[in-house]
């Protein structure tokens, strides 16, 4: 493996330095998410005059602010819209998109599910906080049941969203869910998800100690941080613990978040299919469709 | 060696809490908020394995690798096959 490249460099090389210290709170995991994606970017050898960065609106959404490339700080949910308008412009760039759980999923669900259905060749790196923080603390999509928030101050009784799981389901290229307290995971993830044709997923849960963690009485947050790694599991350990654990097992292990990635294959993206269909259609250029043969 | 850009830090203590040797401490130096900033404790038990470097979320730590010197030796955290990985 090379060696990791030193954050003083990085500063210099990925930040916009008057830009910070960035705006987020004490203890939220949006800045780890950004330093991993910096360092997913290193190990590609990306060049960042080639890539796109956009964004809805949010606390995650302030993310392309801090990048020093070009980027789309674009209206409430529609960021995907916005990304898509890029890449079919010129898709030789590489476009990623930062969104909050309520952007994506909320404010934008048709938008994200169109995206993964019509899958553009675009990566999606939603950071799941499970709550909408910039505005105070609204209950989100996926916010799981009983959550106490401003707007459910007695627990939440909607069923949760499972963003990853729905990206698999709408055929997404590359799924991947992890928390952001392990780097090596997410940043793998995020250089498969940048390298893979079609739509890609990457979920980041990151833990939210205003709007979330002080709430819900999840503690300080070294506690907060404990709660997530105690309530995450491996999907793959999950499934072993569902098939063939004791009862017990299976009801310490049911309530957990999975993890892992989730799907990872090779997809056409749109527009290659769709430049694909105008050079079938100019060989048979017949008559009969409008042609001149 | 442990690089802190101080004015950066904003003190969630992340780096202290999940460095794997406890290598870390808050000290004594405030930076120009008011926040208490990590240091490396008096003795240096630092491995070099750069998680705080990769997940501090403010930008602030730069982890500087040091040399061994000649015939110090640290405690081996770390043992794969009875070779030390450090």
């Amino acid at each position: 493996m090379s060696e990791m490249i030193n954050q003083t460099e990085m500063r210099e090389k990925y930040l916009r330095k008057g830009m910070l210290p960035s705006i987020f709170c004490n203890g939220c995991g949006h800045g780890s998410s950004l330093d991993y994606t910096f360092r997913a970017i290193e190990e590609l050898g990306l060049d960042l005059d080639n890539m796109v960065f956009a964004s809805g609106i949010g606390c995650s959404s302030r993310i392309p602010g801090y990048i020093n490339a070009d980027g789309l700080h674009t209206t409430h949910g529609r960021s995907l819209a916005f990304a898509t308008g890029v890449k079919a412009a010129n898709p030789e760039l590489d476009v990623v998109v930062f969104s909050g759980d309520g952007d994506a999923t909320g404010i934008g669900g048709n938008h994200f599910i169109h995206a993964a259905r019509r899958n553009i060749d675009i990566t999606v790196i939603i950071l799941n906080n499970f709550i909408y923080g910039m505005t105070g603390g609204q209950v989100a999509p996926t916010s799981p049941k009983g959550t106490i928030a401003t707007t459910a101050p007695y627990g939440n009784l909607e069923g949760a969203f499972d963003i990853s799981e729905l990206a698999k389901s709408l055929g997404a290229a590359y799924v991947a869910r992890w928390p952001v307290f392990y780097p090596s995971q997410p940043i793998k993830s995020i250089k498969d998800a940048i390298q893979t044709k079609g739509f890609s997923l990457v979920e980041l849960m990151s833990p939210c100690p205003t709007a979330y963690g002080r709430r819900n009485k999840l503690g300080n947050i070294k506690k907060l941080w404990d709660w997530y790694e105690d309530n995450s599991i491996l999907a793959e350990e999950y499934d072993k613990i569902m098939n063939y654990g004791t009862d017990e097992e299976k009801a310490e292990t049911i309530n957990k978040i999975k993890i892992g990635v989730f799907q990872h294959t090779e997809k056409v993206g749109f527009f290659e299919a769709y430049e694909e269909q105008i050079a079938n259609l100019m060989a048979n250029d017949d008559k009969k469709w409008g042609g001149s043969k | 060696m442990i690089e802190v850009l101080d004015d950066w830090c904003k003190g969630c203590e992340i780096c202290v809490n999940r460095c794997p040797v406890q290598a870390l401490e808050i000290s004594e130096i405030m930076n120009k908020k008011g926040v208490r900033v990590p240091r490396l404790k008096a003795v240096n038990k630092c491995h070099q394995c750069r998680l705080c470097e990769q997940l501090c979320p403010d930008f602030a730590i730069t982890v500087i690798k040091e040399e061994k010197e000649e015939g110090e030796e640290k405690e081996c955290k770390l043992i794969i096959g009875g070779v030390c990985a450090d």
